[in-house]
């Protein structure tokens, strides 16, 4: 009877109306997310053969991963590059944001913002070609600088490098961090700035202590979005460097697809996903620390 | 020292401020006196909250002088002005606690730190609020919030607090309590006062002296009584409480006083500083509060005079009842408010009625 109860409330609940809600979404991401992940972490744990994969589980791919210097060494690698992309790109991406808040007319502020998305508007592979086209070998700055007599050969340092690769990427993501920073900066209540100068502090003291610590929680998502997909980047390496300085992804890729050995690809996929999660996890937790703070 | 010289804490001098083409202030000037409470009284839009923000450095003004302390403010910026304010929004920081707030503005004070937590507790103690310092800034009520923005302006001791609406936000019971707490901190700490509300209400309660601002100037600046008992036009008295108004003419003017023809109440003799500008096209009035007409009961008599009239319309307040009466002779019904004493019945709508007045009471406008 209670039981019966409890079962109508729930049928009637708001929750039961949200999982209806979302269940078309959930059956989806189930399909296509959980299951082929489920699938790559079984994978991980065969051995591949050339007839095939084994049934029985076995943590050697993790060993040869772990203790692999050229996995270590791929990781390490994606690890700096994504690293350095975040920094570059979120210190980049606040002064344009707060510039958008705090200096641009309320009615226009839509139209920047629209203007910032514009090279969204082709594809990641074209944008990151046509940073080859403009730090290639044959580029644009390269003959241009020797058209102009200034260089002799074409600069190295431009194309083939980390720091080409760390340019494109940065560039790619840039509105990716823009746009979470904006929002918070924009959830700011504009007198809390004028409190900050009322006791006394100047405008820079009062970023300092007032504006930046309310823009965290902005400042953080803007590092996860950037810093999760960058990672994991497979076309930048490919094409700004040459394929001479692959990351993890091209190293998986290379495994998986060249090697053919889809229980080590997997492998190599499960722990490169470990780091990630153990990254973000921490910073997940450094937000939770500032949304405590100013939850209403 | 006595009250009436005090020094000067604020003097406008012709304080003009234009938005674009907009004239938000146009001419204020006024002095305002040290340790007095002093209100900026007006509907939205009259200029009151820009002209506080003028005070506190938070905005230019387009020309005149605003001087604190005897000291032009023209290039002083807000952080080097010796005045604080609790913002309309309290503008507590969401990221810091209670004692984080109310010690913001201590980082440049030269004191240990201890010496600064005791002041922060004292501060808080002062508020009310001792004991709360540890919590979070988001789990406190709307009352609380306007109490940590109090402690964390007056720790600063500053020579001027300026307030900007700061109970709009509050229900009734927590406001009148805090008016009260309000009037009470301004007489222990002796720092001037300059609060802006748009309630005429609050400002009466709160008030030494009242400036009741229309479109960027000021209409009235005086104390509460005079400002309710001999408001200076009829846009003042309307704004202030309620007031009647009867059609009257001027029969003569001499050295003893005006001699007057009121609708309804037939002739008078009014003082001069009875009598006000009027507004251009109006006509001349008089006017009076509800409360200074009486409604006889059967034995009692007037004490001056005395007019007939009919009950229109009854409002009951329960300490009060609201009654529209229609004096033999004039056109509106009016409103008189009466205390509800027990023994004697709220009278009904059609009701006879004897009605007490006196010329003393009165302000004409002409």
């Amino acid at each position: 009877m209670e039981q019966g109860a409890a079962r109508g409330r729930f049928r009637n609940s708001e929750a039961a109306n949200g999982l209806a809600l979302v269940s078309p979404t959930a059956i989806y991401a189930i399909l296509l997310l959980a299951a082929p992940l489920a699938a790559v972490v079984l994978y991980s744990l065969m051995v591949d053969s050339k007839v095939g994969l084994s049934s029985g589980l076995t943590f050697d791919n993790y060993l040869k991963v772990w203790t692999g210097r050229i996995d270590q060494a791929l990781m390490i690698r994606s690890l700096t590059v994504s690293s350095v992309v975040t920094l570059v790109t979120v210190l980049l991406a606040y002064p344009v944001a707060y510039f958008v808040s705090f200096h641009v007319k309320p009615e226009r502020k839509s139209m920047w913002i629209f203007l910032i998305t514009i090279p969204f508007w082709t594809s990641y592979l074209i944008r990151v070609f046509l940073w080859k086209v403009i730090l290639g070998y044959n580029g644009v700055i390269n003959s241009g600088l020797m058209s102009l007599g200034i260089i002799g050969e074409p600069l190295t340092i431009i194309n083939y490098s980390l720091g080409s690769m760390i340019m494109t990427l940065a560039h790619a993501y840039a509105a990716f961090a823009i746009l979470p920073i904006f929002v918070s900066l924009e959830k700011i209540d504009r007198s809390l700035l004028e409190a900050g100068q009322d006791l006394g502090e100047s405008k820079l003291m009062t970023f300092i202590r007032v504006t930046l610590p309310l823009s965290m929680p902005g400042v953080i998502a803007a590092v996860l979005i950037v810093f999760i997909p960058t990672i994991g980047d497979y076309v930048t390496p490919e094409l700004i460097g040459g394929g001479k300085l692959p990351m993890i992804a091209n190293r998986i890729e290379a495994i998986m697809l060249k090697q053919n050995d889809k229980a080590l690809g997997s492998a190599i996929a499960v722990t490169a996903m470990l780091i990630v999660t153990v990254v973000s996890v921490v910073f997940l937790l450094l937000n939770r620390r500032f949304l405590r703070g100013q939850s209403k | 020292m006595t009250t009436t010289e005090k020094p000067n804490m604020i003097e406008f001098r012709d304080v003009h401020k234009y938005y674009g083409d907009y004239h938000a202030l146009r001419g204020i000037n006024a002095t305002i006196k040290a340790g007095e409470f002093f209100s900026l009284l007006g509907p939205s839009g009259c200029g009151k909250t820009t002209l506080l923000r003028t005070i506190a450095g938070f905005e230019d003004i387009s020309s005149g002088a605003v001087l604190i302390d005897d000291k032009k403010m023209d290039d002083v910026p807000a952080n080097k002005r010796p005045t604080n304010m609790v913002f309309q929004s309290y503008a507590i920081f969401p990221h810091l606690t209670v004692e984080e707030n109310v010690g913001f503005g201590l980082r440049r004070d030269p004191r240990s730190k201890d010496e600064k937590a005791k002041a922060v507790a004292e501060a808080l103690e002062m508020v009310g609020l001792k004991g709360y310092g540890k919590r979070a800034a988001h789990a406190l009520s709307g009352g609380q919030r306007q109490r940590v923005a109090l402690a964390r302006a007056l720790i600063l001791k500053p020579k001027v607090l300026l307030l900007d609406e700061p109970l709009s936000a509050l229900d009734k019971k927590i406001r009148e309590q805090m008016q009260v707490e309000l009037i009470k901190l301004q007489r222990e700490v002796g720092i001037t006062f300059v609060l802006v509300t748009h309630d005429q209400e609050e400002a009466l309660v709160m008030s030494d002296r009242i400036a009741v601002m229309f479109e960027g100037q000021i209409a009235q600046l005086a104390d509460p009584e005079t400002l309710y008992r001999r408001p200076n036009s009829r846009k003042v008295a309307n704004f202030i409480g309620t007031m009647n108004f009867l059609p009257a003419e001027v029969l003569s003017e001499g050295a003893g006083g005006i001699e007057v023809e009121a609708q309804g109440f037939g002739r008078m003799t009014l003082s001069t500083d009875q009598v006000m500008a009027g507004e251009a096209g109006q006509g001349a009035v008089v006017g009076f509060r509800p409360e200074t007409l009486t409604i006889l009961y059967d034995s009692q008599t007037a004490t001056d005079r005395e007019v007939m009239g009919t009950i229109e319309e009854v409002v009951y307040f329960g300490d009060m009842t609201y009654y529209d009466v229609k004096l033999d002779g004039t056109t509106e019904a009016l409103r008189i408010s009466m205390r509800n004493v027990f023994g004697r019945p709220v009278l009904e709508i059609g009701t006879r009625a004897r009605v007490a007045w006196s010329p003393g009471a009165l302000v004409m406008f002409r």
